[in-house]
């Protein structure tokens, strides 16, 4: 019995779901929806298409999973854990009234198949036991290697799946705004964040010089966005934005774990904090022990007098 | 109009996260408790829509007698009445929860009317199951928007918004329906002491469900070994800036 994966769209997440599946031992089949995404490595793409799939549509695509566990039993039913593909399945779980794991970074297959989920954002992990015929899980992003693309595609094979009428109404209209200008707090190098220690909504001023400096974003914890001194936008952290820079210069943030839940895909952390004991440099690479508000300006006098900044 | 909101009491876990001796829960000895954030939000939401458009606003929780503590927060933040399903503390698995949930969706809706809107948080701060609004909507027959930034309703329907790069997805549902939302759609109030000292008073309904057995049983939980990271600390106050520029410009970007 094949396992089965859901291609949202192509990149390094569908690998690493890919390479999680493969660890189940089974044969791979992929099942992509709306436009043709090309999938390497898998014995078999079945492909849903209709109107219905023209802008992403996830009850249909739920649907058409479970057409396709219908016609082919698969042992198991694989997707990223991103919005999308935890979305995805957990309507595909409800329709099923199968359990679902979410973000596992491992899993035994079997009668009573067990798995390692993530909770509170990664900062704790969950063994569990799954109680089904068919395992359905996803795949917490970047917690596991992904495969090379390399290969020849897979055979495609299109189906137009039986949709209810319920299934047509969640649906994207439309998209509307854009990104606002400036550099994406997601996506920056460097990102130079504060917390309450700001003092102050102003207080952030020098932080936004040191991240002007070194073309990066300003971001900060969860008591700022609390206190209402910065847009959630700003957040970093389990419910705020996950960031993956270069490096993180974190100044007055103590460490908690729904914030480290957010930075912990930077490649450095460089904490700026008064206390030697704060719990955030055992997460840390670099520190500097001292008042932010002496050491940041100092930092971006320093890049001046440097003549990068 | 009626809207309900579910939450989650969930430990605030500060710096580190010590488990109880068994390996089955956080040690919260020491922790404050909180309703989980994105559900806050959702109450926040919800009192807003009732106080623009009229109506009742309810807040239900699964959980164990302690819980009580963030119905009255969230009755503090402006919900009008609550409903507990109270659990011995032994945690519930998605599908569990999912079903008391919508049972006790169907006895409140059969006693009064339906509500037209039933919020969830998109996944809870602890256990981040990411399905209990999607199992209960597909329970109801009410379709589902998740992970909303943005809520608005008009007329017969609500506007779903969604974050996503480059912009924000727009779903429109008729109603009634299910929405699961993210912290960021609104900034929720301070209640005041007032609203603290009415909360007290307004009604609680509760009852003791039983608990089937898991289909998605937790054996134990681990916390993840720390990378044994231990950070070179580059200097005290001011002086250490020299040794900062150096680490920028060999991690080559400054």
């Amino acid at each position: 019995m094949p396992t089965l994966v859901y291609i949202e769209e192509p990149g390094d997440l569908a690998q690493q779901s890919l390479a999680f599946a493969r660890g189940l031992g089974e044969p791979l089949h992929a099942l992509t929806a709306g436009q043709r995404v090309e999938v390497t490595g898998v014995e078999h793409v079945h492909h849903a298409e209709g109107d219905a799939f023209a802008s992403f549509a996830p009850a249909a695509i739920a649907r058409a999973v479970v057409e396709v566990m219908g016609t082919h039993s698969p042992s198991a039913v694989v997707a990223s854990g991103t919005p999308r593909g935890n979305e995805v399945l957990a309507r595909v779980a409800a329709i099923t009234d199968l359990p679902l794991a979410a973000n596992c970074i491992a899993s035994t297959p079997g009668d009573g198949a067990s798995v390692t989920r993530t909770r509170w954002g990664g900062s704790l992990l969950e063994e569990a036991r799954v109680h089904a015929d068919t395992l359905l899980l996803t795949v917490q992003p970047h917690a596991v290697a992904a495969e090379d693309a390399a290969g020849a595609a897979a055979p495609v094979e299109s189906f137009t799946p039986a949709l209810r009428d319920e299934d047509l109404v969640v649906t994207v209209r439309e998209r509307v705004g854009s990104s606002a200008g400036g550099v994406s707090l997601a996506e920056a190098r460097v990102v130079v964040s504060c917390g309450r220690g700001a003092g102050s909504p102003e207080g952030f001023g020098i932080i936004e010089e040191l991240a002007g400096l070194l073309g990066g974003a300003v971001g900060c914890s969860r008591a700022v966005t609390m206190a209402g001194w910065r847009p959630h936008t700003d957040q970093v952290g389990q419910t705020g934005t996950k960031i993956a820079p270069d490096i993180y210069i974190a100044c007055g943030i103590s460490g908690a774990t729904q914030h480290m839940a957010g930075c912990k895909g930077a490649k450095a952390i460089l904490a700026v904090n008064i206390d030697p004991e704060a719990p955030i440099l055992a997460s840390a690479d670099y520190a500097v022990i001292g008042d932010l508000h002496e050491v940041v300006p100092a930092i971006s006098a320093e890049l001046r007098k440097a003549g990068t900044g | 109009m009626r809207i309900l909101t579910c939450v989650k009491r969930v430990p605030m876990t500060g710096g580190k996260i010590v488990l109880s001796g068994d390996e089955q829960a956080i040690e919260t000895k020491h922790l404050g408790f909180t309703i989980s954030p994105h559900e806050e939000c959702g109450v926040e939401e919800a009192v807003r829509l009732i106080e623009a458009n009229g109506g009742e606003s309810v807040v239900l929780t699964l959980g164990p007698p302690e819980a009580e503590e963030q119905l009255r927060d969230a009755m503090a933040l402006g919900a009008d009445r609550a409903i507990h399903l109270v659990t011995d503390g032994n945690e519930w698995d998605p599908q569990a929860t999912a079903a008391a949930i919508v049972e006790a969706i169907r006895a409140d809706e059969a006693a009064n009317s339906p509500f037209d809107l039933v919020c969830f948080g998109n996944e809870s701060a602890d256990s981040g199951g990411y399905q209990i609004g999607i199992r209960v909507a597909y329970a109801l027959g009410r379709p589902v928007a998740t992970g909303l930034k943005g809520v608005s309703l008009d007329g017969s329907s609500v506007r779903c918004e969604q974050e996503v790069p480059g912009g924000r997805d727009v779903y429109v549902l008729p109603l009634p329906a299910v929405v699961t939302v993210l912290e960021g759609l609104n900034l929720p109030r301070y209640p005041s002491v007032p609203a603290k000292l009415r909360a007290q008073r307004k009604p609680l309904d509760s009852s003791s469900p039983a608990r089937p057995e898991p289909r998605l049983e937790k054996l134990r939980l681990v916390v993840p070994e720390s990378q044994g990271k231990e950070a070179e600390i580059l200097g005290h106050g001011p002086d250490a800036a020299p040794a900062v520029v150096e680490v920028l410009q060999r991690i080559g970007v400054a």
